[in-house]
């Protein structure tokens, strides 16, 4: 069978399917999907082969929506996505997901963790970090910045059903080692650019993420800085000497090096786009300790592109490719780690995650 | 019967659900449990905790905003409204 390489492209107004062939070159594209909702984003969960997408509509609130025949048709379920009606805490969307040891995940705002056994159709509520340092804190609204996602990251150990890492917005990684029944702060050696009360948390990870072939290899792109670790999150190591920024939103580990890790540095202040109108991915094979800028296909004026947390994905094949989605709607793709990019789509709604999975 | 009108965002998402149906219920909050026995799912899009209709959705009944609470006659019109909101 031939292979099929499919990006999910989740945007302000729904879930797009993109598709290929092994090359890479020629891209459908197909949507939108979720009755345009809203999607922060959509994972493909390689076990049972099903889509997930995280959504939150302006008018009928927060659910994920599923699809197990890749797009052709979906289903929305929110059933056991909230606190109830007399909790502490009221559930404004669903941002956070992930599909690993046949069940998911969402990550929520106010932030809280659901978990579900049967694909989707039913959640049920699995912690909401109680004890924590900063847990008093961090669902107040005075404490929060626009449009707070809570639990907006999700990281699985691809060995160990009960450990995971969850990323607080604004606050830092905790992972748990028995399936959220306790947790664990791993923010140490990052850095805040803001007064601390308990070095322990308030830093703000985007993106965290894991080399497939060396599970304590950890890489993340922060507010302040790109870091690596060596050892599973438990220490970090700044290494954003060399970029031309230190702030961004996306992150991929390369799949078959561990030194390998990609970021796309933005613009700091509030424009948040690449630097100098000229779009770039930048690449590390020495895991920090330089960095080269990936520009050869990519609009080099006048492009004011930005790129948010979830919008940058790599494949798993031999020379794999990377995608990364706009805030302005362009998917741009690369065949050969990065070398060299074209458009796959050019006026998508705005895209706030890209997901790609490889079906043999 | 009540004369249920429901906004084009609902039918979309919950498979064979008109936009307008005929509803035996005494307040807004039956009605829309009436909804939900027939499409499971659907009293989350209209409300959230409190109970309280959500806040981008709208309830007019005989014209009249309405409530969770508010009473139905056999013979009103009961519209269902997403407001305008987003771009």
């Amino acid at each position: 069978m031939a292979t099929r390489v499919v990006l999910l492209v989740g945007t302000r107004k729904g879930c797009f399917i993109l598709e290929s062939d092994e090359a890479r070159r020629d891209w459908d594209v197909r949507g939108p999907f979720c009755d345009g909702w809203p999607i922060y984003r959509a994972i493909h969960d390689a076990d049972s082969g099903a889509i997930y997408a995280s959504a939150a509509s302006e008018w009928h609130g927060a659910g994920v929506w599923r699809s197990g025949d890749l797009g052709e048709s979906w289903e929305l379920s929110s059933e056991g996505l909230g606190y109830g009606e007399h909790g502490e805490l009221r559930l404004s969307k669903v941002a956070g997901l992930m599909a690993a040891h046949g069940r998911l995940i969402a990550g929520a705002e106010a932030a809280g963790l659901f978990e579900s056994r049967d694909g989707g159709v039913s959640w049920s509520l699995l912690s909401t970090l109680d004890g924590q340092p900063g847990r008093g804190k961090w669902n107040m609204p005075e404490n929060q910045p626009p449009g707070h996602l809570g639990i907006a990251g999700l990281l699985p150990d691809p060995n160990d059903r009960d450990r995971f890492w969850a990323v607080v917005q604004g606050w830092g990684i905790f992972e748990t080692t028995d399936n959220g029944r306790s947790w664990t702060p791993r923010n140490e050696g990052l850095r805040a650019d803001w007064p601390l009360e308990d070095p322990r948390v308030n830093y703000c990870v985007h993106k965290l993420v894991m080399s497939p072939v060396d599970h304590d290899r950890l890489y993340q792109q922060n507010h302040c800085g790109m870091h690596r670790s060596d050892d599973a999150g438990r220490s970090w190591t700044e290494i954003t000497e060399g970029l031309p920024s230190d702030f961004g939103f996306a992150a991929a580990a390369h799949p078959h090096d561990r030194d390998g890790f990609y970021v796309i540095p933005l613009d700091a202040g509030h424009g948040r786009c690449m630097p100098d109108g000229q779009a770039a991915v930048w690449r590390t094979q020495d895991g920090g300790s330089s960095w080269r800028k990936l520009t050869a296909g990519l609009p080099q004026r006048d492009a004011y592109l930005g790129v948010l947390r979830e919008g940058l994905a790599i494949d798993d094949l031999d020379s794999p490719g990377l995608y990364f989605g706009t805030s302005t709607g362009q998917v741009f793709a690369s065949s050969d780690e990065g070398e060299t990019w074209s458009a796959a789509a050019s006026y998508l709604p705005g895209i706030a995650s890209v997901e790609v999975t490889v079906i043999h | 019967m009540a004369d249920l009108h429901l906004p084009v965002t609902l039918p979309t998402v919950f498979a064979d659900l008109p936009r307008r149906l005929d509803i035996e219920a005494a307040t807004v909050d039956e009605a829309i449990d009436r909804l939900e026995e027939r499409w499971p799912g659907l009293r989350d899009r209209l409300c959230e905790p409190g109970p309280a209709l959500r806040r981008h959705v709208n309830v007019y009944v005989d014209r009249e905003r309405a409530g969770l609470d508010t009473a139905l006659r056999p013979d009103s019109r009961v519209d269902v409204i997403s407001a305008i909101s987003g771009g």
